[in-house]
């Protein structure tokens, strides 16, 4: 699953993976701006961008084609709209549209490839996002293989006992959705049991970062600094 | 619907943010007072269901078939502020781990399908007490709330539509929302059937303030939907009148910046100033209220066995 | 020796009028181990759940002289360890090392006295070496050690597991078997794997229909109920 080769990847070891997660989250927000702002005609633009994005993958030791591939995930609703701006006669729309979906979806997964999650929500946490919308997503994270598994064996179970008529199969999919509900409910029972019963009495615990070093701050002003000084000469 | 980064206009995207992230934050800090940490679990582990529920298909004929999308289901069964939690966990982690949908357009995101979407499928819950008829069409509701603001939200971003495309995707919305209005209908009752008493029929005292809520997303979405009707020059001319600065149809052609702080900058400085003001300005109304909130936060200690 | 636990006249009736306890009598001694053995439903796991506070019945119940009262929990539920059944509950932090700290930290011991309190615990069960990994890079005997050092990280004295050989292969049961008889704490063990049963305790209870209604050794009781 593709979750499962990020998680990978953002174990790594390289100096990219090492910075702060913060710097990583505020490099890649400046990144993606200055990206969203490209009028058009900015091919060269776009060509530098691409070189920065997989040349800091390069660095981090990453499998740069399953990278780039791994960033296509974009294209089809992209594609979408750059056929009918193509259609339209605005083919360089069109261009940019690709252009900037997949350079977007391209820093959002090298974020992610560089950045464990747990890392990834405390950097968050500093920036002040809710901590208790982080723990719910910590949570569907750490479930989400979990239920999954569920759903793939009802659906395999259901397949190995054939199908019938089309709209008794439409009841059976929602039986199927039905149990899976009902189920995710039990779990959660039992998950809040099982932190009850290690004294948890209504709040988790905080995580807690290393400190935001000098060298983190030369990272950011680095990687902020180049897509500015790009985004700037596009103009 | 989920949009990526790249489509949206920047005024688009940054107002998307500046409405729903606060929200969003006020929402969660209401959840956080409420049951502290104790609902985190549930409202997690639901979160996964509904990925894990996508997996399975409905068939609907002719080897197609459609899957839940949930906003609705979610509302009914853990209440609409936990739902909005819960849609937007959902977002956040399909833009994130998945890269579906864009990390700047997370806001609008969230507007369209955890905010109008969630308060859109709640209110003829509302209406209709849960019925039957309630649960059909506030799973609909929700959907084409959802779809209509996403596409609303496009073309005001200059993405062309021409009107073969628009007829296209409002039919193909008013398909899935059927679709979803049915899936969530049958869902509904087999959950009922397996263990009753999983859905959460609204307090009366709250009843006239979520309509309330829920009627004005509604009202929004419905406008949105006028603007999507009419021809894309119509939307411009609209917004002109309002005072917006709204960018034009085949804006990349224009030789002004559409959003320029001063026009007597260089068009790309104006341009990357006001990109990052805005994120600069997002930033600080989220700071402003994560201070808010966790300086009015002493929070009693309760054990929830 | 002391009572670790002392339950008199407990009963329990879940929301839709089961009765799943019917009056139970149980007393078990510091650092002794017992098999609770029993039909499916018969009541052993929310008796289990009864011992922590985790479901409230009618009738006492006593662990390690506290009564298990609202007030008492934070304390009992230190001194009472439960492993799960599906360790998947149980593992809910993004990481081994996090998760086997959590109940420290819930208990308010700084971050750095958990996390080396969590390590010792993870070497006691043989996890050091998996402590970044996260929980669903364990296999089943993995997962099963990561939750018991969860466990054991809160100086624990009475262990109850609750079907602690599920998903286990034979080498993994071999390897919880060893762990388990190296520990010193009383131990409540739900199961229905007498072998299992027999290698770390000689004496078992039997639950019907929500009562105890044998105690002695494993064999006589078996045999007595054709287990």
């Amino acid at each position: 699953m593709r979750h499962a080769r990020v998680e990978r990847w953002s174990r790594g070891t390289s100096s990219i993976h090492s910075y702060h997660p913060v710097a990583r989250i505020l490099a890649t927000g400046v990144l993606l701006v200055t990206i969203a702002t490209l009028g058009p005609g900015s091919s060269t633009a776009c060509a530098l961008y691409f070189t920065l994005l997989a040349g800091t993958a390069l660095l981090a030791g990453l499998p740069l084609l399953e990278l780039l591939v791994s960033a296509t995930v974009v294209l089809p609703f992209a594609l979408c709209f750059a056929v009918i701006s193509a259609l339209s006669g605005d083919s360089e729309q069109a261009a940019m549209l690709l252009a900037r979906g997949y350079l977007s979806a391209l820093a959002a997964l090298l974020l992610m490839a560089t950045t464990p999650l747990p890392s990834l929500f405390s950097g968050l946490e500093t920036l002040r996002v809710p901590r208790f919308l982080l723990l719910v997503m910590q949570f569907l994270y750490r479930y989400l293989i979990v239920l999954a598994g569920e759903a793939g064996t009802m659906r395999d179970a259901a397949k190995s006992r054939g199908g019938g008529a089309r709209s008794i199969e439409f009841r059976q999919a929602a039986g199927a959705a039905g149990v899976l509900f009902a189920r995710s409910f039990a779990r959660a029972e039992a998950i809040h049991r099982a932190m009850l019963s290690r004294g948890f009495s209504g709040h988790m615990p905080a995580s807690e970062g290393r400190p935001f070093a000098s060298s983190d701050g030369a990272f950011l002003l680095l990687a902020a600094g180049t897509a500015i000084i790009i985004r700037v000469n596009a103009a | 619907m989920h949009i990526p980064d790249g489509f949206l206009k920047f005024p688009v995207w940054a107002a998307m943010d500046a409405v729903a992230i606060p929200v969003v934050g006020v929402v969660a800090w209401r959840a956080q007072r409420n049951f502290q940490d104790n609902r985190v679990p549930l409202m997690g582990v639901m979160g996964a269901f509904i990925f894990a529920a996508q997996m399975i298909n409905f068939p609907v004929g002719s080897g197609t078939s459609g899957h839940l999308v949930g906003a609705a289901l979610l509302s009914f069964t853990l209440g609409p502020a936990a739902a909005a939690i819960v849609m937007t966990a959902i977002l956040a982690i399909q833009a994130l781990v998945f890269q579906d949908g864009g990390v700047l357009a997370l806001g609008a995101n969230v507007f369209n399908m955890a905010l109008a979407g969630v308060a859109a499928g709640y209110l003829p819950w509302l209406l209709f007490g849960g019925r039957q008829v309630g649960i059909f069409l506030g799973a609909a509701l929700s959907l084409l709330v959802s779809a209509f603001l996403a596409l609303a939200e496009l073309m005001i971003s200059g993405v062309p539509m021409p009107v073969p495309v628009l007829a296209v995707s409002v039919g193909l919305f008013l398909v899935s929302a059927v679709m979803e209005g049915a899936i969530t209908l049958v869902v509904v009752q087999a959950i009922e059937r397996i263990q009753p008493g999983f859905l959460r029929r609204p307090a009366a005292s709250h009843r006239k303030i979520l309509a309330f809520g829920a009627l004005a997303a509604t009202v929004f979405a419905v406008t949105a939907a006028i603007f999507v009707s009419e021809t894309p020059d119509g939307i411009v001319s609209v917004l002109r009148r309002a005072g917006v600065s709204a960018p034009s149809v085949g804006l990349f052609h224009s030789p002004v910046a559409d959003y320029q702080l001063d026009s007597a900058m260089a068009p790309w400085l104006s341009r990357s100033l006001a990109g990052l003001a805005g994120l600069v300005i997002v930033y600080v109304v989220c700071l402003v209220i994560a201070r808010m909130i966790t300086a009015s936060r002493p929070v009693p200690r309760r054990e929830g066995a | 020796m002391s009572l670790i636990v002392s339950v008199r006249g407990l009963r329990y009736t879940f929301d839709d009028g089961t009765e799943a306890l019917r009056g139970i009598d149980f007393d078990l001694e510091a650092g002794q181990a017992i098999a609770l053995l029993g039909p499916n439903g018969s009541g052993k796991t929310t008796f289990g759940l009864h011992l922590n506070g985790i479901l409230k019945g009618k009738g006492t119940v006593v662990i390690d002289g506290l009564p298990v009262e609202e007030r008492n929990l934070r304390q009992i539920r230190q001194i009472v360890g439960v492993v799960f059944q599906d360790s998947e509950n149980q593992l809910f932090m993004p990481t081994v090392l996090e998760d086997v700290a959590f109940g420290l930290l819930a208990a308010g011991h700084g971050r750095e006295a958990a996390e080396s309190r969590a390590r010792e615990a993870l070497a006691e069960t043989g996890m050091l070496h998996k402590e970044n990994k996260a929980p669903w890079h364990l296999s089943a005997g993995e997962k099963r050690r990561a939750a018991i050092a969860g466990i054991l990280a809160m100086d624990p004295k009475l262990l109850v597991l609750d079907e602690p050989t599920t998903f286990l292969d034979p080498p993994g049961q071999r390897e919880l078997v060893q762990l388990l008889a190296r520990l010193p704490q009383a131990k409540i063990l739900i199961t229905h794997d007498t072998a299992f049963a027999r290698q770390l305790t000689d004496e078992a209870v039997f639950f019907q229909e929500g009562m105890i209604v044998a105690r002695g050794p494993i064999e006589a009781v078996t045999a007595e109920y054709g287990w």
